[in-house]
């Protein structure tokens, strides 16, 4: 254990009912919500959102003309970690140019995970910037289907071009301890970040 | 109550609900915990101007949080709509809004809460 559990009462958050969340990102299809719904308690639902077009970029040619407002949907689950502490897993928009949504969904959030098929790496490409653009923490989640890992951690992270630093770890997005080691993976990530920075004076 | 339609969860006219009010009186976080108080639970929801709203979320709160995501999903209600009516029930002392704890604004409450969420994450 890397930290001293004794402490953790003593601090000013304990006691108090509060909430975290992790942003849950990746392509269409790559098992966002399987992944959200395979370690929440609840079984994962929907919310949505509604803008006026006029926020909305113009740069999609199926948007309908004249329309004048466009919904996004989220899907989130949710995991009791105490009491008095509940933790959410949002999942990002399919469509990244849902961007006004994003800025909401990473705004206090833990950090995000990266959610990937090797076989369309190109889909997680604008979320990374997005996360790397806001400073948010995030670890990338190979997801193996049928336990197949098509391409191995370094090849991924060669081909997403990113920091050494940023975990890159394979998963099955169906199974509870899978998601488990997954969200963990990313915890522990963030601290690691956090003690590095307090370590190193600006 | 029954001052009004039918729920429909339908996206048409989607603040009639908070009479075309957009802005809440109240910025709640999507993952905002939502606990009814005692004077919610006693029924003064329902004598507020938009009752059958006010007591559908009061009792949803009512001894379980809830976050601000959770009730509009529940009530199939947008986002925004939601948070205007509970910032208005939070105004009138219906519900206790929590909101969650920044991470960044003091070091020590981030990382104690960090630690938190990773040893809640590794007893599941």
């Amino acid at each position: 254990m890397d930290f001293d559990g004794s402490e953790r009462m003593s601090g000013s958050a304990a006691g108090r009912v509060t909430s975290a969340k992790i942003v849950i990102a990746g392509g269409f299809g790559v098992g966002k919500t399987t992944l959200v719904g395979s370690v929440s308690e609840i079984t994962p639902l929907t919310t949505e959102a509604i803008m006026t077009s006029a926020g909305v970029d113009v740069d999609d040619t199926n948007e309908v003309p004249g329309k004048t407002t466009t919904t996004v949907a989220m899907d989130f689950g949710r995991i009791s970690i105490d009491r008095d502490l509940i933790l959410y897993l949002f999942g990002t928009p399919g469509q990244t140019r849902f961007w006004f949504m994003w800025d909401e969904l990473v705004r206090g959030a833990i950090g995000a995970v990266v959610l990937v098929d090797t076989r369309r790496l190109a889909d997680c490409f604008a979320a990374i910037d997005f996360f790397e653009n806001r400073k948010l923490p995030y670890l990338v989640a190979i997801n193996c289907f049928n336990k197949v890992q098509y391409h191995d951690a370094q090849d991924v992270r060669d081909a997403l071009a990113i920091s050494p630093d940023i975990p890159v770890i394979p998963c099955d997005a169906r199974e509870r301890e899978s998601t488990k080691q997954v969200l963990i993976s990313l915890v522990e990530y963030v601290l690691s970040m956090r003690r590095h920075r307090t370590a190193t004076p600006a | 109550m029954a001052d009004r339609d039918e729920p429909t969860g339908s996206l048409v006219r989607p603040y009639a609900v908070t009479k075309g009010r957009t802005r809440p009186r109240l910025e709640i976080a999507l993952e905002a915990l939502v606990e009814t108080t005692v004077q919610g639970r006693s029924g003064a929801a329902s004598r507020s101007g938009h009752g059958r709203e006010h007591q559908h979320i009061a009792a949803l709160c009512d001894g379980r949080l809830q976050s601000l995501a959770e009730i509009a999903a529940r009530m199939q209600l947008p986002l925004g709509v939601a948070r205007v009516l509970i910032a208005d029930m939070a105004a009138e002392g219906l519900v206790a809004v929590h909101q969650p704890t920044s991470l960044d604004d003091n070091e020590a409450v981030g990382t104690e809460l960090l630690e938190r969420v990773l040893s809640g994450l590794r007893r599941l």
